[in-house]
């Protein structure tokens, strides 16, 4: 297939009402069937709300055909594919922050956010924990790579993604806005663009990302979907604040297009950066990896 | 993008979004469709009475004015243009019967004992508003306030929500007049007016402009004390405002709990307030 309809959900939640959210996911999974879209993706927690604290136990699912929620997705998965965000519970009562990815009845692959913000007025390593895999999976429309948010504020699991085989990255986020100056948008909402912008072009993928809108208490989310194309070309852009639902006609030509002009996945030298990288785990005790450091 | 001149400079449209859409999702997520807001004449309730009409509706929002004898006359005529620009509905009572006999039982009250207990009287009639009226109690609190602890705990500072928490006052200013705040009220020298002649710069010691510029220094951008005076601040200045940060702390938070189990409000009893909605 080489034309792929994306549809990008930015929506306000309820929070830690998941039957209210699931809701609201099946009206906008009509609405995108009647659009024809191949692909719809809802952002970060998009089942649950963001800041859960102790909601975060009770509100947390398993992704199969036994759990009510996902139950109804996934049966909604047979027309579409979907993307959604939820809290996992894994069989040792561990609590992810996760993306899903459903299609024709199955999941087919779950991320699980491995960069957890507990900083500043992120308090996510509080209540989850931490993923510890980046893998791309194979779609009906080519290979494809999640990332969750703060995933994404960090080089290295695009990158992952990118050597990994991913044409589409898929990037979610409940990414509260800060930052307000004279210009017209937050430094948050800028800063995720131009990274944006940036893993498209360096990567030559498709880079599509949805965030969610509305309030938590004191805290504002500020919508606005893009996806870029492998040229670093802003395809589509949805309203800031504003529930929507944004679509984007991604031509999958375009990979064969640009990395025809732009070899850099052919001429990446990954055993220079392997070498390198391990000389560096090795000499320096400045860099620490999270799970070595436990 | 170029780095700002000024600092502090805002963006007013993105900021009125934003205040806007909170006013209204934390009205209307409590269960609210109504708000109810104490107007001085001053700039700062000016501007939330402004845009709590924008976020509310006019009709659901009430400008309660609450003068005492002493009020400056001048004052209540600004607090009157605010209402008249913002086409809120409105109500005026004088707190002087409320504070007098409390005054005349306690003569030797200094003026702040007597600015606190008038502060504390207009949140009383703003909170039996707020039952009366059907809404919630928006604050008029700015961040220059807040960390400088220029507030009375449980008076003015008392609110159900507050929009302008993290503007500065230069900041509450630029957006003032951006929205259609009369310029009289923008420019005049603010004052709580609790007492004849009392004015906020008189009383704090610096200006606003000079205190904002240090505290987005200290608090946005993190720089240390030292690194303020050696940016230009004086040194006495600088101290004197670390201090008064630290000192009125405990006006920032709610009083603490003494921990005796194991799950405790406000440690590990952690919802937000919009939980469930």
């Amino acid at each position: 297939m080489s034309k792929l309809k994306l549809g990008l959900a930015q929506i306000n939640t309820v929070l830690g009402d998941l039957d209210a959210n699931l809701a609201q996911h099946l009206v906008l999974i009509q609405r995108a069937r009647e659009e024809k879209t191949d692909l719809l993706v809802f952002p970060e927690l998009s089942l649950t709300g963001y800041v859960l604290q102790d909601l975060t136990p009770e509100v947390a699912l398993r992704p199969s055909n036994d759990d009510p929620v996902f139950n109804q997705l996934l049966q909604a998965s047979m027309e579409l594919d979907l993307v959604v965000g939820f809290v996992e519970a894994e069989r040792r009562h561990r609590f992810y922050i996760a993306a899903a990815y459903l299609s024709r009845g199955a999941v087919v692959h779950v991320h699980r956010k491995v960069y957890l913000p507990t900083y500043g007025l992120f308090d996510e390593g509080r209540f989850f924990a931490w993923g510890d895999s980046v893998r791309a999976f194979e779609t009906r429309f080519g290979r494809v790579g999640m990332l969750i948010c703060e995933d994404f504020w960090h080089a290295s699991p695009p990158y992952l993604l990118w050597l990994d085989g991913a044409e589409l990255l898929v990037l979610i986020s409940a990414s509260p806005g800060r930052g307000l100056s004279n210009a017209g948008r937050l430094e948050s909402a800028h800063w995720v663009e131009r990274i944006n912008q940036a893993y498209a072009s360096l990567f030559t993928v498709f880079v599509a990302h949805t965030n969610r809108v509305g309030y938590e208490d004191g805290l504002n989310f500020w919508g606005g979907a893009t996806v870029f194309d492998p040229d670093g070309a802003l395809l589509v852009r949805g309203p800031d604040f504003e529930p929507a639902l944004t679509f984007a006609e991604l031509d999958l030509a375009q990979l064969h297009r640009t990395r025809a002009r732009l070899p850099l996945l052919r001429d990446e030298r990954t055993n220079l950066m392997s070498k390198e990288l391990a000389r560096i785990l090795d000499s320096t005790h400045l860099l620490h990896d999270r799970s070595e450091a436990q | 993008m170029a780095e700002n001149q000024d600092p502090l400079a805002i963006n007013p449209e993105l900021t009125t979004r934003i205040l806007t859409g909170f006013i209204r999702s934390e009205v209307q997520r409590a269960g609210f469709e109504r708000g109810v807001i104490g107007v001085s004449g001053g700039v700062d309730s000016a501007l939330s009475c402004l845009l709590a009409a924008e976020a509310l509706g006019s009709e659901n929002v009430l400008a309660l004015t609450l003068p005492y004898a002493a009020s400056s006359p001048e004052a209540t005529g600004h607090a009157q243009l605010v209402i008249e620009k913002s086409g809120v509905q409105t109500k005026s009572y004088d707190i002087t019967p409320m504070v007098e006999p409390y005054f005349e039982a306690h003569p030797e009250m200094d003026q702040i004992r007597r600015g606190n207990v008038m502060a504390r009287a207009r949140m009383i009639v703003l909170y039996d508003h707020s039952a009366a009226f059907d809404g919630l109690v928006v604050g008029t609190g700015n961040k220059t306030e807040l960390l400088l602890g220029y507030t009375t705990l449980f008076g003015d500072s008392a609110s159900a929500l507050n929009p302008l928490g993290d503007l500065y006052k230069t900041q509450v200013r630029q957006l003032a007049r951006a929205i259609g705040v009369p310029d009289v009220i923008v420019q005049k020298p603010p004052s709580a007016d609790l007492w004849v002649g009392q004015t906020d710069e008189g009383e704090l010691g610096f200006t606003y402009a000079d205190v904002d510029l240090l505290l987005h220094k200290l608090v946005d951008q993190r720089y240390s004390p030292q690194a303020c005076i050696e940016a230009g601040f004086d040194q006495v200045f600088v101290q004197n405002v670390v201090e008064r940060i630290r000192q009125t702390q405990y006006k920032r938070v709610l009083p603490p709990i003494a921990k005796l189990s194991n799950r405790t409000v406000g440690y590990d009893f952690l919802y937000l307030r919009d939980w469930g909605t």
